[in-house]
């Protein structure tokens, strides 16, 4: 499958369902949602646990395809590729932000960056592992392990982690769960600064309404419908 | 093994335990392994070292103590002389018997009963080869446990006295009983044999011709078998090495369920970490050969610190009175069969990465 990266159109998800086996019964976790992120734009979904705002996530990064409707990156529709070509891409174009950064716990905050490049099977860029957490403010700390830094670093490393290789999307799940209101601030403020440099399509899951107003658009997820 | 090693790294005090393991199991690989060798070269090794293709014994003669129960006559040896791809064939004597040596220490002696200048006669290391009537060329262990060249063996009871004229280079056993060969008319007189009668027929091939036993033994009418399958004649033989090889087994298994039950737990326990690998891109292929490189890693270092440790208690055991004999390829075998069998322990485990779902990265597990 030939991949359009010449140029970023950011996120559409159009007319997505996804329905979710729950013992006997079948739940709607997505109902017929659309949303589009442009490049460099903050995207926050808010809403109740439950409401779908992981299963949009998953959706939108290639983690699980929907019943229904649509899926693209870039152009690139996730939904009609294979598993392994939708893990490449997943690889290749969309950064993930998890809950306290789950980090891996052998590797130091320098070698969480060069795992991307690994992964990617090429020639790292000299020194872009430790520019980005330069840009992150975690140069000093580049050779702790994940129990050796903070809440707020570990994010501040995930985020780095999330732009190694240059992603169209970035996907960030609940990224101040674990953070006090000060690094809450700090970390979402991080996430749309990068979002803005590296004119990446971001989109967060959050029920932190305190750090909405660094966001530039937040929608609203209830009972698997978006709305806002 | 970009992760593989840095885990290892991470994680050395549980993957170090795993590791004293299976190095532990590889020393008593080695260990049964030596045991093993010594015990065949204990049982058979007279045998191996006689440049024998076959040996046919009296019709009907089953393997089980065949040695002590045949008896042939001259007739059959010249009848196996005249059949295709023979080169020669030779009548062979072997008794088991009490001796003492001049200085009344007490001696168990395999004598092998050979005609001296045939194909049987043994070249000593040193001293002479047969010729006088009472003399006998015995085992290098004979002089390991004292014996002498120039010494007297007298057999106990018929008071036959014998001199050692000769040893071999190398250990020469039949059934854990140093082998001593004599004249085949000592042996005779010695075993109560008429004139012509011997054990067996010792069968050599020409080079490059496998002789047809089964005509041969129409012929002769015998029951010949090769020289590899008389080593089940050997008192003691095939139970020794059956409940080895039935240890040994296992110990292999045991192995492949260690290495196993220990990569499920570690899987297992990297379940959540693994799905956020598998989130951010690394694909089933790349995490199933880091996890298989981390097994080779960790399986290799132990067996080798173990086999190393396994030879050096080994060079102890040896020098003491356990038939103990370490051989390269029996070891390398045993550290290869050890590798391969806890790899295949742990593939079965780490398959388990296939099945870790991405999703589960998502949410609040960590």
């Amino acid at each position: 499958m030939t991949l359009d990266t010449t140029t970023r159109t950011g996120l559409h998800l159009a007319g997505v369902t996804l329905r979710l086996g729950d013992g006997d019964d079948t739940v709607t976790a997505l109902d017929e949602v659309s949303l589009t992120v442009a490049p460099g734009e903050l995207v926050a979904v808010v809403g109740p646990s439950g409401a779908g705002k992981s299963s949009l996530l998953a959706v939108a990064g290639g983690l699980t395809v929907p019943d229904e409707g649509s899926n693209t990156v870039d152009g690139n529709d996730l939904a009609a590729m294979k598993p392994a070509a939708r893990t490449a891409y997943r690889r290749q174009h969309i950064g993930f932000v998890f809950q306290s950064g789950n980090l891996i716990p052998a590797l130091t905050a320098i070698d969480q960056l060069r795992l991307i490049h690994h992964l990617h099977r090429r020639r790292a860029e000299p020194r872009e592992a430790e520019q980005r957490l330069a840009d992150v403010g975690m140069a000093g700390k580049a050779h702790r392990r994940p129990h050796q830094l903070s809440g707020g670093e570990r994010q501040r490393v995930g985020i780095a982690r999330a732009l190694m290789g240059g992603p169209s999307l970035l996907l960030a799940d609940e990224p101040t769960a674990a953070l006090d209101r000060a690094r809450s601030h700090e970390v979402v403020e991080l996430l749309a600064r990068e979002t803005r440099r590296a004119g990446v399509a971001t989109v967060m899951v959050t029920h932190d309404t305190d750090v909405l107003r660094h966001c530039d658009r937040v929608v609203e997820m209830v009972d698997g419908k978006l709305s806002g | 093994m970009f992760l593989a090693l840095r885990e290892l790294r991470f994680a050395r005090s549980r993957f170090a335990l795993m590791a004293a393991v299976v190095a532990l199991i590889a020393v008593l690989m080695v260990l049964l392994s030596g045991l093993s060798s010594g015990l065949v070269n204990d049982g058979v090794s007279g045998l191996r070292r006689l440049p024998v293709t076959a040996f046919a014994f009296a019709d009907g003669t089953r393997a089980d103590g065949a040695f002590s129960r045949s008896v042939i006559d001259s007739g059959q040896v010249e009848a196996w002389r005249g059949q295709p791809g023979v080169e020669a064939a030779e009548p062979f004597g072997n008794t088991l018997v009490n001796a003492h040596s001049g200085a009344g220490a007490p001696i168990d002696l395999a004598l092998f009963g050979v005609r001296p200048g045939s194909f049987l006669d043994p070249v000593p290391a040193g001293g002479t080869r047969l010729g006088g009537e009472d003399g006998i060329v015995v085992s290098s262990t004979l002089l390991d446990a004292g014996l002498r060249l120039g010494d007297t063996v007298t057999v106990d009871r018929l008071g036959v006295e014998l001199t050692v004229v000769g040893a071999t280079a190398d250990q020469r056993t039949f059934g854990h009983v140093d082998v001593a060969y004599l004249p085949l008319d000592t042996w005779r007189r010695i075993h109560n044999a008429a004139d012509g009668e011997a054990t067996a027929v010792a069968i050599k091939a020409r080079a490059g011709a496998a002789p047809d036993l089964a005509a041969g033994d129409a012929a002769a009418g015998t029951t010949s078998m090769t020289l590899a399958d008389a080593f089940a004649t050997s008192p003691g033989y095939t139970a020794e090495t059956s409940t080895l090889t039935l240890i040994q087994v296992f110990l292999y298994a045991i192995s492949a369920l260690v290495v196993g039950a220990f990569f499920t737990v570690w899987t297992i326990h990297r379940t959540h970490e693994l799905a956020v690998l598998r989130a951010i891109g690394a694909s089933r292929a790349y995490l199933l050969r880091d996890g298989l490189a981390q097994a080779l890693l960790i399986l290799v270092a132990a067996c080798g610190t173990g086999v190393l440790a396994g030879v050096g208690v080994g060079a102890l055991v040896a020098d003491g009175d356990v038939p103990f004999a370490l051989e390269t390829p029996a070891v390398l075998t045993a550290a290869g069969l050890l590798i391969t069998l806890g790899l295949l322990g742990a593939a079965t485990a780490i398959v388990r990465i296939a099945a870790v779902n991405p999703l589960a990265a998502l949410g609040a597990q960590r």
